[in-house]
């Protein structure tokens, strides 16, 4: 069986106006990617009982948000068939024009988060629109868009980070609302993640654009000749790939400050994160929790291994181990329902 | 618009019929950059010594483009050769140690390598199914890995010897440019005038009617991605030599992984694979290599070389897309 919401069902539930729970019935489909998850989790507790307290939990939450919002972004591009290799770049670029631009002036932040979305915005929509009237193979696009975006990134600077992030700007990163029942300390970076990460999957499972989405990427000229503008859904996933990128650098800007290399390999381990959480990497199949859920999986990996005490480039093998080994057993499972498909 | 062909029957046309587009696109690039460098620019772009400047800007990158074309050709892709150049580097000046008598150890060990790593990113790829993209990755994430736990800075020392590879030559011509023209005549023989060069085209053209034809398609895959492999060592020891010694970041510095198949595409070969040839890849090496020697002659920023560098890949292939019907993802 396909580990996922297919496009049939998606494709049913447009045809029939049925609408109902698919996040969910997906999530029972995908139940392999919960399971690691909660099997590195009960391992993480199991070497650090603190690590399940309220405190320590949310902020490793606050430290998964930036790659689970690029991972979610990241599914609108896998699930119409391409990559965005371009999120780390974009994520750079945020946090070095944010400084340079708020130079720490506290009153420029909000026409300085305005003006990131906006170059989000044109990035997106260059690259889906390049993509689709150009036929330039989204791999290709997106990567000279990674040269352009990081080399930009360090014309504007001089190669070397400027100015300072203000305060309120680096609140969505590291600020807390302080004296919550229950929990104590909750990272405004939860919250953050909560609204956004409900965006997501509102976006992806229950409107018309989603389905599209996962209909184009299936196969695009049956949704053509279905009646949908398979140019103007691609230029969209991009522009949520893209945004999703702006928000990922304003919280990474937050809580670990500005350097030049602070989004390289982001996009890499977005895509990983995708795949862990099941979807097909050329479209047609996707499911929002589920990759939101492989981008905790991949984060939590990492906080594993840096509690058994692995030196860091071990943690990198490590990671190509699992990466190869989800999807190695994705397509095992496939294969087994006897299904002619790559994972 | 043309008509496309099916891949197949195309192939020894294909080839040949592309050759003219992209290195006319190329005389035209030099022309450019010939004219640019002469009115603005420092230095003459015409003489010898500039030219074998671009020539040897072009055999790292060259030689591994040419293995990242067979892959790129069964619909393929190679991301882990940039780990396995820093792999190939390090264990050769590590094994040397200085010794000529330990070059030809060194350079086995180091194909034994390629060998194995290309064997096991074809077999992850062919019988686990697991997405060539993906695989690569995670093998390349393996590999340094354990190449960074290993050594962390310059590692041993190749002997003067070895280092003709990089600065020798042979009457008038440097060493790495026959090496550069040795491999790409070699592996356009091999695409155009052997059995398994038909198989690589027809595996890329279309899995299912490969086989049903009766090619064993797993065999021809883990092949393309074995020669792969292979120049992505090659591509190290040339480095090793040119460096006089290895160290665990030459392979990522140099951005081999996604150089290689924007250089690749760029020369004409399609991503889906099945189309496409290791001459239009050189074609588009030589290109980046004109560009780069030309920006550095007019001295334009480094920054906004890359900003300029990334816009070029994706006009050149815009150029490309334009003239087929193909519809990509």
């Amino acid at each position: 069986m396909a580990p996922n919401v297919s496009t049939e069902q998606a494709a049913a539930g447009v045809m029939r106006g049925r609408s109902w729970h698919p996040a969910i019935a997906g999530v029972i489909k995908v139940l392999p990617i919960f399971l690691i998850l909660a099997g590195i989790l009960v391992w993480i507790a199991f070497l650090n009982p603190r690590f399940l307290e309220p405190a320590q939990f949310l902020n490793f939450i606050r430290r998964s948000a930036p790659l689970m919002i690029l991972a979610g972004g990241q599914l609108f591009v896998i699930v119409v068939g391409g990559f965005d290799l371009s999120q780390g770049s974009l994520v750079t670029l945020t946090v070095l024009l944010g400084a340079l631009l708020a130079s720490g002036d506290p009153s420029t932040t909000w026409w300085v988060i305005l003006l990131l979305y906006g170059i989000a915005l044109a990035v997106g929509v260059f690259n889906g629109a390049v993509t689709s009237y150009l036929r330039v193979p989204s791999f290709i696009t997106t990567l000279g868009m990674l040269l352009t975006l990081k080399g930009a990134a360090l014309l504007a600077t001089g190669g070397a980070p400027r100015g300072a992030l203000p305060t309120n700007f680096r609140a969505f990163g590291r600020a807390y609302i302080e004296g919550v029942p229950l929990l104590g300390r909750v990272p405004w970076a939860v919250i953050v993640l909560l609204v956004i990460g409900g965006v997501l999957i509102f976006l992806f499972h229950y409107t018309q654009f989603g389905k599209q989405a996962l209909a184009v990427g299936d196969n695009q000229h049956a949704a053509r000749l279905s009646g949908v503008n398979v140019g103007l859904v691609r230029i969209a996933a991009f522009v949520v790939s893209a945004l999703s990128a702006v928000t990922a650098g304003i919280m990474l800007g937050g809580f670990s400050g500005v350097s030049l290399n602070v989004g390289d390999g982001l996009e890499l381990e977005s895509i990983s994160a995708v795949v862990l959480g099941g979807a097909a990497l050329l479209g047609g199949r996707g499911n929002m929790l589920a990759a939101l859920a492989g981008a905790l999986t991949l984060q939590a990996l990492f906080t594993l291994l840096n509690f058994l005490g692995l030196p860091s480039p071990i943690r990198v093998a490590v990671q190509g181990v699992i990466i190869i080994g989800a999807v190695g057993f994705a397509s095992w499972r496939a294969a087994r329902g006897g299904q002619e498909t790559e994972a | 618009m043309s008509v496309t062909t099916p891949a197949t029957s195309a192939k020894p046309r294909a080839s040949r019929f592309r050759l003219p587009i992209i290195w006319v696109l190329l005389l035209g690039i030099f022309a450019i950059a010939w004219l640019l460098v002469s009115l603005f620019g420092r230095g003459d772009f015409v003489s010898a010594n500039n030219l074998g400047n671009i020539l040897e800007r072009a055999t790292a990158l060259g030689i591994v483009a040419i293995g990242q074309t067979f892959a790129i050709l069964v619909a393929s892709i190679d991301l882990s050769v940039a780990y396995l150049i820093s792999v190939a580097a390090v264990m050769a000046s590590f094994i040397m140690q200085g010794d000529p008598a330990k070059v030809p150890l060194a350079i086995l060990v180091v194909l034994g390598i390629g060998a194995v790593v290309g064997a096991i990113n074809g077999l992850l790829i062919t019988k686990a199914r697991i997405n060539p993209l993906i695989a690569t990755l995670g093998v390349g994430l393996i590999l340094r890995g354990v190449l960074n736990a290993s050594f962390q800075n310059f590692t041993g020392s190749v002997p003067a010897s070895f280092q003709f590879l990089a600065y020798g030559s042979v009457g008038p011509i440097p060493v790495p440019v026959i090496i550069l023209a040795g491999l790409t005549l070699l592996s356009a023989l091999l695409l155009a005038r052997t059995r398994f060069g038909a198989h690589i085209y027809a595996v890329g053209g279309n899995r299912i009617t490969a086989r049903l034809s009766g090619i064993r398609d797993h065999r021809v895959v883990i092949g393309a991605h074995v020669i792969t492999s292979i120049t992505a060592v090659i591509t190290g020891l040339y480095l090793s030599s040119r460096l006089r010694s290895g160290a665990p970041w030459i392979g990522t510095d140099g951005v081999y992984d996604l150089e290689s198949i924007a250089a690749v595409v760029v020369g004409g070969t399609v991503l889906a694979g099945g189309r496409g040839g290791v001459l239009g890849t050189v074609a588009g090496v030589l290109i980046f290599a004109v560009l780069d020697t030309m920006f550095n002659q007019l001295g334009v920023n480094s920054y906004l070389k890359q900003v300029l560098r990334g816009l070029i890949i994706i006009g050149a292939v815009a150029i490309y897309a334009a003239r087929s019907r193909e519809v990509v993802g």
